[in-house]
Order: structure tokens, then C-alpha cells, then sequence
């Protein structure tokens, strides 16, 4: 590996505390790679976008930059797992360092507490580390000798919104209403990322819609699981915990508020993509985090994994 | 044809107009009313919410639509942003309707909670079950995660931060010790401007 660099991985709520096997699949993987990660001690809820910036934009800055700090502490840039903690922590961090009366105005608040403001790092999706930093080349050499049979899946790829938009703060250089880098990420590990109807439309849970009008964010998500069944799809591959808990959980709760209308019910595994790359760096199911726990109840994954298992060669008890 | 009547608005406010204009949304003034956000909205195709409509009554100032359920709808996507013609921050302008809507006591009961848990463990969604320490357990993790579950001083550090911005105001977090939850409902009130009557 060419540059080394070490991050500060930020974790947001959804991944630590009800998705731990993202975070999981990601240190083991990030390990693999050779590439450091500091903790971010202390750090807080985002905040999240969808929600909290649509209360008070003042505060969601505030609470943002005071993640920032942290990581302005360590002295590294952050690596991210999710969409919305992208969404929030790129573009406090874009604002701060571009606007100074307002950086002036948090930094007010923040001298309560001690912290400041500084502006010296950058936030970067490891989606980003990955396919820019890191690059697909780089990438499919590692898999070469990761692991013994050739992953070949079936994946619907779901990109999210805050990962791809606004495109102008963004690091891609892709057509917005066509991005190719994740589909390009999954295909180097072998599976086939299939096309289907209306890709690249939103999941249905941010902005706060599946917190206070779930019945709306659900029928989003049934309108793409319809479109990824038909072509085919054996499991969902994403970049963000709140789109794979609303493809997760949520095929459990279209399924079972369906009244037989869904027929057949629901049944695609979602896989996150650090566990897919994990699978073809050669790192075991168990390790990415595919086993489900048999004695913890009413935990993730809520969509059962056992087709996918037994599709790359796992051995899966009755 | 006495009995018909029609409703002339004749008094526009530019009140709700210059508030996100002076936000700094000048470009709203160049909205043509298109409907390409609405055309593509995937919430809107489901539900009440018409973008196009949201930005008209904007443009209108009638501030009826921060008392509108439909501004909630929206799931920040960011399609009409890049779809749309004249290159309005649409998006964006529907998050400050937010602010200004929370202004006004317009807050859906679990965004309210939402905020609770922010302000009382510094997470949106936090661990709340001893079951979510036995999952990061079972797959090699700390049980608690390294973010303000391991750090009560990071609470305290985040509450100060909340009070200084007066969010804890804002969403009726009573600071002293009290059972009670405020919750606030969405109250619609439609103010027309004016009423006339045509015999």
C-alpha cells in the first residue's frame, strides 16, 4: 500500500448500537488493508441530518462541528460508514471552513466547553478511501489470492442520496442520475451488479420520514424491493445502515402489514459492502459479520441470511 | 349567480418570502414553476407533498405551508436539487421551512423524542437494551461503543452545547428533573390573506 494512511473512524448511531456487524466487517477489513483506524472518543449522534438539521440548522452545525474536533484532535481525517453522518459531517465541515461568521458563531458556543473549531481536516465516506484513495486496481489484485471460490451473486446495488448527492460537494466525477463507482466496487469481487428499474431512487427512510410516517417510507422501500426482485436480485448490497436497516427490517414489516398482498413475502438478503469485500479479501462469513447469533432475540439481520451463505459455499445448519 | 364566491388573495406578506430569501435562498424569485421537483419527488408520487406547490407558497409568502403536514414528506433525497431547471437549492429551502416551522411549535411526536434522546444520551438512536451490548459482544466488539456511551462527561459536554443554542427550548426539554414529556402536535391553521365575497 502505497500511501498509509490512518483515519478516525466515526460511528454514528445506527452501526455501534443496533448494526454492529457493518462496524465489525469494516475494522476487519480496513485491517486487511493495512490501513489504521483511531477511535473517535466521545463522539456523539452526528446529528443527523434528516432530522436535526430540519430542526435547527444552528445546532445541528454545532453538534457537528463538536464531532469534528474530536477528530481535528487526533489529527487525522475521518473515515465514515454512513450516508447520513456524510450527509452531515462533510458539509459542517465544508461550511465551517468556508463561511467564518459562521464558524465565528459556533466557535462561540464551542469555547463553553473548551473546544474549538480549526478546520484542518477532511471527511471522507470509506466508499470514498476505497474507490478513489485505495482504487479498484488495487483492490481486485487483493482478491486475487483472498479467496479460493469466486464470489458471483446476483446484487442489486443501492447507492442512497446523501452518498451521491448534492453531487457538487461530492467526490465523484459520475453522471448523478447514473453513478457507476459502487456498482464498479462490488463487480471487482466478482458478483454481478444488475440493472433495474428506477436504481438510484431513495429508500424512503431519511429526512426524518420513516421516524414519523413509516407506513410512507415503507411503500418507497416496497416500490424498489418490487424492481430488484423482478430482475432477479439474490441480495441487496449497501453503503449506509439506515438504508440497510430500511431494506432489513423493513422487508419484516412489509411483509407482515401486507395481509398476503406481497406474494411471495420478501425474502433478499442485505449485505452491507465491507462484508462483501471482506468475503473476497478472504476474511470468513464470521468474521464480516454474516452468522447470525442464535442466542440474542430480535436482532439484525432481520431478513434471513441462509440463501446467500449457502450460495457462497457455507455450510448452514437446519 | 349570487351565491358564488371566490377567494382573491389581494394582501401578499413578503414575510415568509424575505425569511428565506434573507437565509440565504435569493435564487427563489427564479423558480418558473416547472414541476420537474414535483416530477420526480418519490414521496411526492405517494403522498400530498408537491414540491412545486411548497415553493409557490414561499414565493406567495403565505406561511400557511410551515403548518403544513406535507413539508414533512420530503425525504431529503436531493433529486429535485439536481434536477431542477434554474438550479434552486430546493432541498435545502424545504430544511429551513423545517426551522421555521419548529419556530413555530410544528414538531411531530417522535421527532420530539428523537431530540430527547439526543439531549439526554447524545444519541438519536441509543443502546436501550442490554441486548444490543450482547450483539457487539457476540461480534468482537466492545460492549459499549467508544462515542458517549463510554464518556458520560460527553453528555454533559453535549447538553451545555444544546442549552448554548437554546435547542433544548426549542423542543421542550424541561431541564429540571420532571416526568412529564411536552409533545407537540403539528396544528394545521390555514391563514388565508383576505376573503372576498363576489355576488
Amino acid at each position: 500500500m502505497k500511501n498509509l494512511k490512518k483515519y478516525s473512524l466515526f460511528l454514528g448511531c445506527i452501526i455501534p448500537n443496533r448494526y454492529p456487524f457493518i462496524e465489525r466487517a469494516t475494522r476487519k477489513v480496513f485491517n486487511k488493508l493495512g490501513i489504521e483506524l483511531m477511535e473517535m472518543e466521545g463522539a456523539s449522534c452526528c446529528p443527523a441530518p434528516g432530522v436535526f438539521r430540519g430542526f435547527d440548522i444552528e445546532s445541528w452545525l454545532l453538534i457537528g462541528a463538536r464531532n469534528l474536533t474530536i477528530a481535528e484532535e487526533n489529527n487525522t481525517d475521518i473515515a465514515l460508514m454512513c450516508n447520513g453522518c456524510y450527509g452531515s459531517l462533510l458539509e459542517v465541515n465544508h461550511i465551517l471552513k468556508s463561511d467564518p461568521e459562521k464558524r465565528a458563531t459556533i466557535n462561540s458556543h464551542l469555547a463553553k466547553v473548551g473546544r474549538e473549531f480549526k478546520g484542518t481536516i477532511e471527511v471522507k465516506h470509506i466508499i470514498d478511501i476505497l474507490y478513489n484513495d485505495i482504487g479498484i486496481d488495487k483492490l481486485k489484485q487483493r482478491t486475487k489470492y483472498g479467496r479460493k471460490e469466486r464470489l458471483d451473486l446476483n446484487v442489486a446495488v443501492h447507492y442512497g442520496c446523501h452518498l451521491v448527492k448534492p453531487a457538487n460537494s461530492r467526490p465523484w466525477d459520475c453522471n448523478v442520475e447514473e453513478p457507476r463507482f459502487l456498482d464498479e466496487l462490488v463487480e471487482l469481487t466478482g458478483c454481478k451488479s444488475l440493472d433495474y428499474k428506477d436504481k438510484n431512487m431513495c429508500c424512503g427512510a431519511g429526512g426524518g420520514v420513516r421516524s414519523a410516517y413509516k407506513d410512507v417510507s415503507l411503500d418507497m422501500t416496497k416500490e424498489k424491493l418490487n424492481n430488484m426482485r423482478e430482475v432477479g436480485a439474490e441480495t441487496i448490497i449497501t453503503a449506509c445502515p439506515f438504508c440497510h436497516l430500511q431494506f432489513d427490517l423493513g422487508q419484516v414489516e412489509i411483509n407482515s402489514s401486507s395481509d398476503g398482498y406481497i406474494n411471495p413475502n420478501f425474502d433478499i438478503p442485505v449485505i452491507y459492502y465491507t462484508q462483501l469485500l471482506g468475503l473476497a479479501l478472504g476474511l470468513s462469513a464470521e468474521e464480516v459479520g454474516l452468522i447470525k447469533s442464535k442466542d440474542l432475540a430480535a436482532v439484525p439481520p432481520f431478513t434471513p441470511m441462509e440463501p446467500v451463505l449457502k450460495r457462497i459455499g457455507e455450510h448452514v445448519e437446519a | 349567480m349570487s351565491d358564488l364566491r371566490s377567494v382573491k388573495i389581494t394582501n401578499f406578506s413578503n414575510d415568509l418570502s424575505d425569511q428565506i430569501k434573507d437565509a440565504g435562498f435569493k435564487e427563489i424569485d427564479g423558480c418558473i414553476q416547472c414541476g420537474t421537483c414535483t416530477g420526480g419527488c418519490p414521496s411526492g408520487r405517494r403522498t400530498a407533498l408537491s414540491t412545486r406547490s411548497i415553493i409557490r407558497k414561499v414565493q406567495l409568502g403565505l406561511d400557511e405551508v410551515l403548518y403544513d403536514r406535507d413539508l414533512w414528506y420530503c425525504s431529503t433525497c436531493y433529486t429535485c436539487l439536481e434536477r431542477c431547471p434554474r438550479k434552486l437549492p430546493i432541498t435545502d429551502i424545504i430544511i429551513q421551512l423545517r426551522n421555521l416551522a419548529v419556530q413555530k411549535g410544528n414538531m411531530h411526536p417522535t421527532h420530539v423524542s428523537l431530540s430527547h434522546h439526543l439531549y439526554n444520551t447524545g444519541h438519536g438512536v441509543p443502546i436501550d437494551n442490554e441486548k444490543w451490548e450482547n450483539l457487539r459482544e457476540y461480534h468482537d466488539l466492545s460492549a459499549k461503543p467508544p462515542t458517549v456511551h463510554s464518556h458520560p462527561e460527553a453528555i454533559k459536554e453535549l447538553q451545555i452545547l444544546l442549552e448554548s443554542s437554546k435547542f433544548d427550548e426549542l423542543v421542550g426539554i424541561e431541564i429540571e428533573e420532571s416526568e412529564e414529556k411536552y409533545e407537540k402536535e403539528i396544528n394545521y391553521v390555514p391563514k388565508r390573506v383576505s376573503n372576498t365575497q363576489q355576488s
